[in-house]
């Protein structure tokens, strides 16, 4: 305690802070990018291992034989679903049936707040069909689900089949210990939201469904199945879910442990594991592969029907199958015996998934960083506000006082007060505006411009957005007429608005290491140099180039880069429009928080370094 | 003055009816940092339920309010509104008497101010340490902003937590010590025991403010003296037995002996919350519980005696020094109890030039606030974070409250040694001195 208590040594750390400041902090950014490029160099990284005992040692032998018979039921569900026009569902319930499950239909009907002109559907409504297959060595206390989406059109076929196939081999075996659901949902994300709402007695975003006719026990672990042609070259995994969430790291290894075992190529973000780290292309690999995780576990969105799962603590993850033109080719049979593996191995959990990690990001399938390794990268970024706070904090106690008497005192700080406070209310009321009108005024905006309604929302809050720049900010300057000149005010603005900043940044960062960690990287140099006196043209225009909604235009672009599929400006606007609709959907569909957080917190903490740069 | 308190008391109940209307009132009725298992309201309607039932509140371990409140809330409970002013109530209570302690104070510590410069006591540098009655105007008026606009203060009391009641009790007592009235002091004082035993070592603060007042020396060898402290122990354990003997009678039996002051003593529901306890007896083995269960309970206690001999001469900041102990030490505390002590800050404000870490303090504070919901999300919503992550952080919020009172504590010190030896120190040769805490 020695630092806290003696004043020589406090005094001599502080006004070496102070004076270092500016160098200090940037070398703390500086180190705190390349800390976190440094992530996907493998030497830094940790190799995967399972650490589940139940699932680690025991010999499981795959011996599923049906991919063709399988195959062959995918194309007969086509064949029903292209009839019906939709979902099969008598089809799939006697299929269901035959093959000895008990079979439950659930339907479901959404009105969207707008409609999702990416998907085209507005008012949706459906049906879900699963079958429990019970467990007949263990008294069905919990329960496995594997699920697969009907999708319109001819993708996802091969994968119904597939799961109709397993579902008949699984029920002639006789060691499973936990209920096995095989669920068929539509409308993808929307159906599977239905039916977890139903099978966990919830309803969080107003959908209206039929509640289930039967149940398993407490589910486990989910995969989802994605699969579109009868042969594939490559399985890729996804992991990010709603709200950045991520399953347990075991579920990764199960998978990569197995594909290992049978022979089959995976990928992870679509990208294959390279084994020359030391080149730079390799380096370059795993930092675009690192980066396509952050970029989509920022976005906050289910990346597939398994991320809807991790928020009733369930582990859960989506397998693809990829067909691209590689010479190696795997067929259904084999896909079948993974999955039968990866199942038997669950089916061995004496508990939850808990043993590995939580927290991690992947720049390939068999190595990782944990939470430990890329927090000091966030950290010597936070790092920055709290010296710029220190800076503030001293240069505000140092000012030789200029009243004397009390009531000069009392004026000064209610004054101070006053001048704080009132940018802080006028910029959350423009968030809480930038919240709730784009939904609210939909129609209005219909009515009174030649837009669709999706387009209206859209553009309604780029509108709001923007109009939050031109707020008058300078308000204290109406009602102050004392004439001593403010030195306080803007320091005090922006202190306060630097601690909320990290606090806000640092509480995201938990939640959603990704998002925060970008949001840090564009906020945390603007709110360490905003002053009201720096050049305010060039200051005002790097202010608006940080600002959260470009950090969106910049992260589309990139993202598109990263996926090697890069795009004209005209395109990237477009789908800029359409990322920013999917937010506002995603928020109001499944309780995606990013929107609200942006909306909410980060643009009008970013509109109070607006207001400082622009201080009277 | 008027104009302004007015303002503030009609916005502190706007905020809280419009909290308490709004659909976030169910949700921070359910925060473990803001409820605990004696104070939760939840738990007061299961037992008005049972004793409706004409079962004794007590059986089924889930209510331990004392058995005063739960007759208090049987004849309330109709009118659900009427419920919820009694919570309003309960803080604008706690403010107003907040407000006329320090109004009432003030005159004394000009007096004694008074006497002390006369005598010529104070040496003639220090004078810019006394405190003029122009700064001191508004303070009455910042504790009650202090308190009411308080988050911890409105999310306590949007969730109907009793504690709001306890700290009510509390301040009447605080009000009725400093206005000089014996009696009252010691009823409330009694009052306050009988809701959370804590309360019992403000007993020493309390004597020693009316010895201070009625120039009785605190001298063990002094008849007066123990004449003093067996008055006063005569009401407050006269009182403490009545209200006892009345619960007895109310409820027809004992149960709520074991069942409130047990549970307050041996810690039983280790529900996390924002204070040492849970994790602690979580992690431990059974056999080692009796031992750190005394060890822990005598640590909140214990305090009372070094402060009383310390700070004799300042019997009110003892109180405080006292509230933020047990606040911080007590085996279910919640921000209730935070805000409590945090309301005497602006008393303090003459301190401000002597704190050191009120900077680095603040700041943890207001962190921890923000964390606590998010770790609590992490671990028992998303599942991927454990209650390490959540202790973490209950343990960095006990360590900046505890920074925060031994700050203030210091610097009371300090400038009680500058009044007396001077601001402006000098070493023995004469050179500028500085003053070190080892």
């Amino acid at each position: 305690m020695g630092l806290l208590s003696d004043p020589n040594r406090r005094r001599a750390l502080i006004s070496m802070l102070t004076r270092l400041n500016a160098p200090i902090c940037v070398v703390c950014y500086f180190a705190g990018v390349a800390w976190f490029m440094g992530l996907a160099f493998e030497p830094f990284t940790l190799r995967t291992y399972m650490s589940e005992n139940a699932m680690g040692s025991t010999m499981v032998e795959e011996r599923f034989p049906a991919g063709e018979r399988a195959l062959a039921t995918g194309r007969e569900f086509a064949a029903h679903k292209k009839k019906v026009g939709g979902m099969p569902v008598d089809w799939l319930v006697k299929n269901m049936q035959d093959r000895g499950l008990e079979v439950f239909t659930q339907s479901f009907s959404r009105t969207l707040p707008f409609p999702d002109e990416n998907k085209e559907r507005y008012i949706v409504k459906g049906t879900n069909v699963y079958g429990i297959l019970r467990a007949p060595r263990a008294p069905r206390t919990e329960a496995l689900v594997l699920s697969a989406p009907c999708s319109p059109g001819d993708n996802n076929n091969q994968a119904v089949g597939l799961l109709l196939g397993l579902a008949q081999y699984f029920r002639n075996q006789i060691y499973w210990a936990k209920d096995i659901i095989f669920l068929v949902n539509e409308h993808d994300l929307i159906g599977m939201q239905a039916w977890l709402e139903g099978y966990h007695h919830t309803n969080t975003t107003g959908m209206s469904w039929s509640p289930l006719q039967g149940r398993g026990g407490s589910i486990q672990a989910a995969l989802s199945l994605e699969l579109s042609s009868d042969v594939i070259t490559s399985l890729d995994l996804v992991l990010e879910g709603l709200n950045g969430q991520l399953p347990n790291l075991d579920l990764a290894n199960l998978f990569y442990a197995f594909c290992q075992k049978i022979g089959v190529l995976c990928t992870i973000q679509g990208k294959l594991q390279r084994n020359d780290w030391d080149s730079v292309s390799g380096y370059n690999h795993a930092v675009q592969t690192m980066m396509l995780m952050v970029m989509k576990q920022a976005s906050g969105r289910p990346w597939g029907d398994h991320g809807l799962f991790l928020r009733y603590h369930i582990e859960a993850a989506t397998i693809k199958g990829v067909n691209s033109f590689r010479q190696y080719k795997t067929d259904a049979t084999t896909i079948g015996r993974l999955l039968e593996g990866m199942y038997r191995k669950l089916n061995n959990l004496l508990e939850r998934l808990h043993q590995s990690y939580f927290f991690y990001l992947m720049p390939s399938l068999s190595h990782f960083v944990s939470i430990g390794y890329y927090m000091p990268a966030f950290g010597l970024l936070a790092v920055i506000l709290l010296l710029r706070a220190l800076d503030l904090w001293v240069q505000l106690n140092t000012p030789p006082s200029t009243t004397e008497d009390g009531v000069a005192d009392i004026d000064q700080v209610r004054h101070t007060l006053l001048s704080v406070l009132t940018p802080l209310v006028i910029s959350h009321l423009t968030g809480v505006a930038l919240y709730a009108l784009p939904i609210r005024f939909q129609e209005t905006a219909v009515e009174h411009f030649p837009v669709s309604e999706t387009e209206a929302v859209v553009l309604t809050a780029i509108a709001i957005y923007t109009a939050g720049l031109a707020l008058p900010h300078n308000t204290h300057r109406y009602y102050i007429v004392s004439t001593v000149p403010d030195v306080r005010g803007w320091r005090v603005l922006k202190l306060v608005a630097v601690l909320y900043l990290a606090v806000l940044l640092g509480c995201t960062a938990l939640i959603n290491f990704s998002l925060g960690f970008i949001l840090a990287l564009t906020l945390v140099p603007l709110a360490a140099f905003v002053t009201p006196h720096v050049p305010k043209v060039l200051s005002a225009f790097i202010l608006v180039i940080l600002s959260p909604a470009c950090t969106l235009l910049f992260s589309v672009f990139f993202f598109q880069e990263l996926q090697d599929m890069p795009v004209s400006f005209q395109d990237g606007w477009l789908l800029y429009l359409s990322v920013i609709s999917q937010g506002i959907l995603d928020h109001s569909l499944y309780g995606s928080l990013v929107y609200p957080l942006i909306a909410l917190l980060v643009y009008p903490c970013w509109l109070l370094f607006w207001n400082i740069l622009f201080w009277k | 003055m008027a104009a302004p308190l007015t303002l503030l008391l009609i916005v502190a109940v706007t905020i809280r009816a419009a909290l308490f209307r709004s659909s976030l009132a169910e949700l921070i009725a359910e925060r473990v940092e803001v409820v605990s298992p004696i104070t939760a309201w939840k738990r007061v309607v299961e037992g008005l339920a049972l004793l409706d039932l004409g079962v004794s509140p007590y059986s089924g371990d889930v209510f331990h309010e004392t058995p005063l409140i739960i007759y208090m809330f049987h004849f309330l409970v109709d009118y659900a509104e009427i419920t919820f002013m009694t919570f309003v109530f309960g803080a604008l209570c706690v403010c107003i008497c907040f407000f006329f302690i320090y109004l009432s104070l003030m005159p004394f510590q000009f007096r004694k101010q008074k006497f002390a410069l006369e005598a010529d006591r104070y040496p003639m540098d220090s004078l810019e340490l006394i405190r003029s009655p122009k700064e001191m105007y508004y303070v009455p008026l910042k504790v009650a902003m202090f308190y009411l606009l308080n988050p911890f203060t409105i999310l306590s009391c949007v969730a109907k937590s009793t504690c709001g009641l306890n700290n009510a009790v509390l301040a009447l007592f605080f009000l009725s010590t400093i206005k000089g009235n014996v009696l009252l002091s010691a009823i409330f004082l009694c009052l306050a025991t009988y809701q959370s035993i804590y309360p019992i070592t403000l007993c020493a603060p309390a004597m020693l403010y009316f010895m201070q007042r009625q120039y009785i020396p605190v001298n063990f060898h002094r008849v007066s003296f123990w004449w003093f402290i067996v008055q006063y122990l005569f009401m407050y354990l006269g009182s403490l037995f009545v209200l006892i003997c009345l619960s007895f009678f109310l409820l027809g039996s004992w149960d709520y002996l074991p069942s409130v002051y047990g549970f307050i003593l041996s810690v039983p529901d280790l529900t996390p919350n924002i204070g040492l306890f849970w994790y602690f007896f979580a992690e431990m083995f059974e056999h080692f519980r009796l031992f750190f269960l005394c060890v822990f309970q005598i640590n909140v206690f214990f305090y009372t005696i070094p402060l009383s001999i310390k700070l004799k001469e300042h019997p009110v900041f003892l109180i405080f020094m006292q509230l933020a102990v047990i606040s911080i030490f007590k085996s279910y505390p919640t921000v209730g109890d935070v805000a409590l002590y945090l309301a005497f800050l602006p008393v303090w404000s003459h301190l401000h030039r002597f704190l050191r870490n009120i900077f680095l303090v603040s700041c943890v504070l207001l962190a921890c606030s923000a964390l606590f919901p998010v770790l609590w999300h992490l671990w028992i919503y998303a599942g991927s974070a454990n209650s390490n992550f959540y202790y973490a952080i209950t343990l960095l919020f006990n360590v900046a409250q505890i920074l925060l009172v031994s700050d203030y504590f210091y610097a009371f010190l300090r400038r009680e040694h500058h009044l007396t030896n001077g601001l402006y120190l000098k070493r023995k040769d004469g050179s500028e001195a500085t003053l070190i805490l080892k």
